[in-house]
């Protein structure tokens, strides 16, 4: 958490977020992720959610990630964006999915799901593919369109749970096979280098690795360029955009 | 069993490009024309809007053109008179603009000067209510100081005027902004270099809808193959959100067809292949018929036989096929 975004939240002074959010926008951010994070109350989320969209949507055109684990927060949000939005996040719980994948289809909403439940993050891919087949199984359920989930088979930080990054990897090629059209693919980037003296080096190495597995979105700190840069030569060198000798500074004007 | 038709959704459209100005907007033509803005792959009219029909612009050159005479003479005594055969392309071939080439300004041919050529546009414009496409005479030093002169002499008309390439993009690209034109971006069959003109082009602050994309292409027999799957990337990428490509095409029928062997051998010489009356029709109408199934926007014709056959295949593909 940033603190100038926290005092904010608690000052009710917009001008924190809403450069934050002009920051993010031309660092080349296809999404805003908004999390209010422990700065409110619970029982004030709902109503700091409202607050954040309002003055983010008054500087920014992008849309919005809402992030929280409180639901009628994200709903209280929901209710204001103007273009569609991002549900961040769900594991695949049963009461939570269905709290969660019907309110992001009334909202016209994509989703982040989780390959986890209560007892936590699976150690190896199998047990992580077994969660996102349920996730799968929820968006048909619910009549989420496959293309609106977004699966995060979650990495854990490379300084204590090194093992998981190849099993991440795999999680991530297998999930292009679990329908017709698949589902996205999304990761919480940062937190592969949680504490490393290396983050930005990890960072960037680990986005290229996973674009090549099949990752389709990243959050990830758009204002670090290198980081930034490795995205757009990932997306040329994986044949998705068409090359120019100004693709970086392109990507960024998307 | 029901055949289910395999319906692409695409995430956006190609880019719409407006081409001349009425007077209410600053210009004198009759109408414009809008081309561009397809949602879908080339006339799919199931599977997206199929938003304006190609059109065939009229080549009309400012002097007598070093063209065959089975072209030559449909044209009868205007070829001399550029004001003359432009109106008798869009009297009596219906065109649906003019392309007129300033070859006269060629330094080693007749040298006209920019003011000259300036006022050749001027009367073609005052003689026919379409839009125009203006090109020089592929000298890059002559062309920039004519295309500075003809842009500045017909502001306000929105024409289409050309060639901006990736060595020589600037003086044009400054021209058309200032007197509120649209640019040609030609690239040599290169899908790279073509995005990267445009991506050039639109950082000097030209706006993206007065960008057309000139692919080069080769006649029939000749490359067209090449041509097709360049362009159909190009398409594919505007489909795909990919600004950068996303401008509609313009495509140099009349010249690349014309260029072949087989618009040009007499039958003596060939007797297999037939009269070359026919053969030169078929060969220049079949380039352009070719290149609007991969979204070709603005065709550059010369036969008037040719263009006949062209408008009827535009109009039979624009009806509905859902």
């Amino acid at each position: 958490m940033f603190k100038d975004i926290g005092d904010g939240l608690r000052n009710k002074d917009p001008k924190p977020l809403q450069e934050w959010a002009l920051k993010q926008q031309e660092g080349g951010a296809h999404y805003l992720d908004v999390n209010s994070g422990p700065a409110v109350p619970t029982e004030e989320r709902p109503e700091a959610y409202e607050w954040m969209v309002k003055i983010i949507q008054e500087v920014s055109e992008l849309p919005l990630c809402l992030d929280s684990t409180n639901y009628n927060a994200i709903e209280a949000g929901l209710k204001l964006c103007k273009r569609p939005a991002m549900i961040n996040s769900v594991p695949a719980e049963r009461p939570k999915l269905e709290r969660v994948f019907p309110m992001a289809v009334q909202y016209n909403a994509s989703l982040i799901a989780l390959t986890m439940d209560k007892k936590g993050i699976p150690k190896d891919s199998e047990n992580r593919l077994a969660f996102a087949m349920e996730l799968v199984a929820a968006a048909d359920e619910f009549g989420l369109p496959m293309e609106d989930l977004f699966i995060d088979p979650l990495i854990l930080p490379v300084n204590v749970a090194q093992e998981h990054a190849p099993e991440v990897l795999e999680t991530l090629r297998q999930i292009k096979n679990l329908a017709n059209p698949a589902p996205r693919t999304v990761l919480g980037l940062s937190n592969v280098s949680q504490k490393s003296p290396d983050r930005h080096l990890i960072n960037r190495t680990y986005l290229a690795m996973a674009m090549a597995s099949g990752l389709d979105a990243a959050i990830m700190d758009a204002n670090d360029d290198d980081l930034v840069d490795v995205a757009a030569t990932a997306e040329i060198l994986l044949n998705k955009s068409i090359y120019a000798d100004s693709y970086l500074k392109v990507f960024r004007q998307r | 069993m029901p055949v289910v038709r395999v319906k692409e959704r695409y995430q956006s459209k190609v880019g719409q490009v407006v081409l001349g100005a009425t007077p209410e907007q600053g210009g004198t033509r009759t109408k414009v024309v809008t081309v561009g803005g397809d949602g879908t792959l080339p006339f799919l009219h199931f599977e997206g809007k199929v938003e304006n029909r190609a059109v065939i612009a009229m080549e009309v050159t400012d002097i007598v053109p070093p063209w065959n005479d089975v072209i030559k003479e449909q044209f009868g005594d205007v070829l001399d008179n550029p004001v003359a055969w432009a109106k008798k392309c869009v009297e009596e071939y219906n065109a649906d603009m003019i392309y007129l080439k300033l070859i006269s300004a060629a330094p080693d041919g007749e040298n006209r000067s920019p003011e000259d050529c300036a006022r050749i546009v001027k009367d073609v414009l005052g003689a026919v209510g379409v839009p125009l496409i203006v090109v020089g005479c592929e000298d890059i030093e002559k062309d920039n100081e004519v295309m500075a002169a003809v842009a500045e002499a017909a502001a306000g008309e929105n024409l289409l005027i050309g060639l901006a390439e990736q060595d020589n993009y600037k003086s044009i690209t400054a021209a058309a902004m200032v007197h509120k034109h649209n640019v040609i971006a030609r690239s040599p069959l290169d899908i790279n270099i073509c995005k990267q003109l445009n991506i050039l082009i639109s950082e000097m602050g030209l706006p993206l809808n007065h960008i057309v994309i000139d692919p080069m292409i080769g006649g029939l027999g000749y490359g067209i193959e090449y041509a097709y799957s360049i362009m159909e990337r190009a398409r594919l990428g505007a489909l795909a959100n990919d600004k950068m490509l996303s401008m509609p095409m313009i495509c140099t029928v009349g010249y690349e067809a014309n260029r072949a062997k087989e618009a040009n051998a007499l039958a003596e010489e060939f007797p297999a292949w037939g009269e070359l009356q026919d053969r030169a029709i078929l060969w220049e109408t079949l380039t352009a018929t070719a290149l609007i199934q991969v979204g070709a926007s603005i065709l550059l014709m010369r036969n008037p036989a040719a263009v006949r056959l062209v408008q009827q295949n535009i109009a039979d593909l624009m009806e509905a096929n859902a």
